[in-house]
């Protein structure tokens, strides 16, 4: 690793790839004949949470991540084994998954560690999907490496640490060369957090990754120019994908920010952008709002934004006045209106699934709400007309993806008609990661049914909603069931009556969560409501990746349950905003 | 205005939107949850703005302050 001080600026010297990706049948192949022909050229910038700056060549990353390969190797651990790699958002993050990668193993990346979670419950869930995964190695850092490797004593697992790899034996030299694999063979798993998103790897071949870069390169015109800018988390589709994979495979510069940094201060993504001419950044939709509201006009004093081409919105509902907030409060400073693009994505089709083409902006279609909501039909309005909402277009399928809409039966309906999102692409998952049953349920006829509402209009996605009673908060899929399975454990709640769902919050451009719990009488008595209440917050907060915006503890027989005696979350939903949203003390706005 | 009540006052209503809301000074806020990760940098902003307080990125944690008393006694030692 290069630190800061021999830092040479990206585009100083001409050390670009000829982004060649037709060629490659595998992504090894790809990072493998980088780094032989263009070692010297920039592949990451990675920018530490204090401020230090690592800028690792083609060469460079290629040897480090051999010798991750190499100690799996060591370990005795074999192509088509699982890793899971526990670590934070750092360059031995990036390095060990394509050391996996290179070896033949299947790699996964775990979320890290927060400063919220409960380590104890974390380290336990890390146990689970070892488990029910079959995962034959764990790399992560010496401080967890005694504690896992006693939870998982009787499985057939290592436990490594980076020290450990840093030490294993014999140095890979810039021409290791690595074995080439089948296109069909499993590159690596993409999981969503929560107990149940573990449950589902998506298990991704080379052939659909590449497949999804090639079309998704040509989709926003990826060039040689290009330089990308991420902050996002790499255990999700997008920074996994669009701010890792694709750029390190298609031989574009990337520079790599910490989420964590960037939610405390996010005004530093800009500043990258600034410093290093970035040209394309992906953002979950709530980060336009968060930018727009937190950051102060005079932090921006000098920056210069126009070296971009697009922020590309991708990953939860796109709002019009998140756009609006964020390019008003930039405009001075290079955002234009046409830099605000758009993307429709999920892990089982690699990633993008739609895309607005770059340069434009992504078209606004003004519907009658309430032909939408009552008739599932987007009748077409004049723009700002009463009763009517704006629907943010998420673009064209991408080549080699097809998108159809369908009813509840599965036939096919026409343009501007409500119904569940399938698709059927080159890219695809090849299946959860050893769950035929879940694969066959998703998968149908070869298409796959998203589980996302919307409707098509001349040839363009718009996304309206979703079938499941998932929630997603700041880009993140959060399962209520999960939710409500930490609020069932808890003493006075009656386990199994419990509600969550997510309330769509304008300031935030995102989702907030509710719960409504039933609690039995002696349980409240016992404990009061206050610390009740309490009690129930830190037990979400240590065992999920999200807070609870609002808790309401409710008597016996409060919650709405359906015929087959299931508790109904957007009945709930709605008895809820009936009863607390009228209350004086909470503001409707 | 007292520093306590401002802060107590900007949470309930600006945080959980819950003007009503029976926030005790000892209340865990941070541990608890009741303030999420987007909402405590706005809490930063608010007391940067109103008090002329700075607190910086890497304190916006529990170990720093996680009750309504804890916060009120930091902004108080840094002048505000």
């Amino acid at each position: 690793m290069i630190k800061s001080a021999n830092y040479t600026r990206v585009g100083a010297k001409d050390r670009r790839s000829k982004m060649d990706i037709a060629a490659y049948e595998t992504l090894t192949q790809a990072v493998q004949r980088q780094a032989a022909e263009t070692p010297e050229r920039t592949a990451l910038i990675v920018l530490g949470e204090t401020g230090e700056e690592f800028e690792i060549s083609a060469g460079e990353f290629h040897r480090q991540a051999s010798q991750y390969a190499w100690a799996l190797a060591g370990a005795g651990i074999g192509a088509e084994d699982l890793v899971i790699l526990v670590l934070r958002h750092s360059p031995e993050l990036l390095f060990a998954f394509w050391g996996a990668l290179y070896l033949g193993t299947i790699g996964s990346i775990f979320p890290f560690l927060t400063d919220r979670l409960d380590p104890e419950i974390y380290l336990e869930r890390v146990r689970e999907l070892v488990i029910h995964a079959r995962a034959r190695a764990v790399i992560t850092y010496p401080e967890f490496e005694p504690r896992l490797k006693s939870l998982l004593a009787g499985a057939d697992c290592q436990v490594m640490s980076v020290a450990d790899v840093i030490q294993a034996s014999g140095q890979p030299s810039a021409a290791q060369s690595w074995q080439s694999f089948s296109a069909e063979k499993i590159a690596f798993l993409q999981h969503s957090s929560g107990t149940t998103g573990l449950q589902k790897g998506v298990a991704l071949s080379h052939r659909s990754v590449l497949n999804q870069i090639r079309a998704y390169s040509r989709a926003i015109e990826l060039n040689s120019q290009d330089v990308i800018v991420s902050w996002l988390p790499l255990y999700h589709d997008m920074g996994l994908i669009a701010g890792f994979v694709m750029p390190l495979v298609a031989g574009v510069p990337l520079v790599l920010m910490s989420p964590f940094k960037w939610v405390v201060d996010p005004k530093t993504l800009l500043w990258a952008i600034h410093q290093w001419r970035g040209t394309l950044c992906w953002l979950p939709n709530f980060a336009y709002n968060h930018m727009a509201r937190v950051i102060r006009q005079p932090d921006l004093k000098g920056l210069d934004l126009s070296s971009m081409r697009a922020f590309i919105n991708c990953s939860e509902p796109v709002y019009l006045h998140s756009h609006a907030v964020f390019a008003s409060k930039l405009a001075l400073h290079g955002v234009k209106s046409e830099m605000l693009s758009t993307c429709y994505a999920m892990a089982e089709n690699t990633f993008a699934v739609t895309q607005n083409p770059v340069g434009a902006p992504a078209r606004t279609d003004w519907v009658s709400l309430r032909e939408l909501q009552e008739q599932r039909r987007a009748v077409a309005v004049e723009p700002g007309a009463p009763g009517s909402t704006a629907m943010v277009s998420c673009g064209f399928p991408i080549d080699g993806t097809q998108v159809r809409i369908v009813d509840e039966g599965g036939e096919i309906l026409p343009e501007r008609r409500v119904g569940e999102i399938a698709l059927r692409s080159d890219c695809m998952l090849s299946g959860y990661y050893r769950r035929p049953e879940l694969t066959e349920e998703a998968i149908r006829s070869g298409w796959y049914f998203t589980g996302d509402m919307g409707y098509l209009a001349e040839g363009e996605l718009f996304v309206t909603g979703r079938k499941k009673d998932l929630i997603i908060v700041g880009g993140k899929n959060i399962y209520p069931q999960d939710l409500e399975a930490i609020a069932s454990q808890i003493s006075g709640v009656v386990p199994g009556r419990c509600a969550a769902f997510g309330l769509y919050d304008a300031e935030l451009g995102s989702e907030k969560i509710v719960m409504v719990c039933e609690v039995d009488e002696a349980g409240l008595a016992a404990q009061g409501y206050k610390s009740l209440e309490l009690e129930l917050r830190k037990r979400v907060v240590q065992q999920s990746e999200v807070a609870l915006s609002d808790v309401r503890l409710v008597s016996r027989r409060w919650l709405l349950k359906t015929s087959s005696g299931k508790v109904a979350r957007s009945v709930n939903r709605d008895k809820y905003l009936r009863e607390f949203g009228q209350e004086d003390d909470i503001e409707v706005e | 205005m007292d520093i306590e009540a401002a802060l107590s006052d900007y949470i309930r209503s600006q945080v959980l939107k819950r003007p009503k809301y029976e926030l005790g000074t000892d209340d865990p806020l941070i541990s608890s949850g009741l303030i999420d990760s987007f909402h405590l940098v706005d809490l930063a902003l608010f007391i940067e703005e109103t008090f002329g307080v700075r607190i910086d990125d890497t304190e916006l944690n529990a170990e720093t302050f996680d009750t309504l008393s804890e916060l009120t006694k930091l902004v108080r030692q840094r002048g505000g």
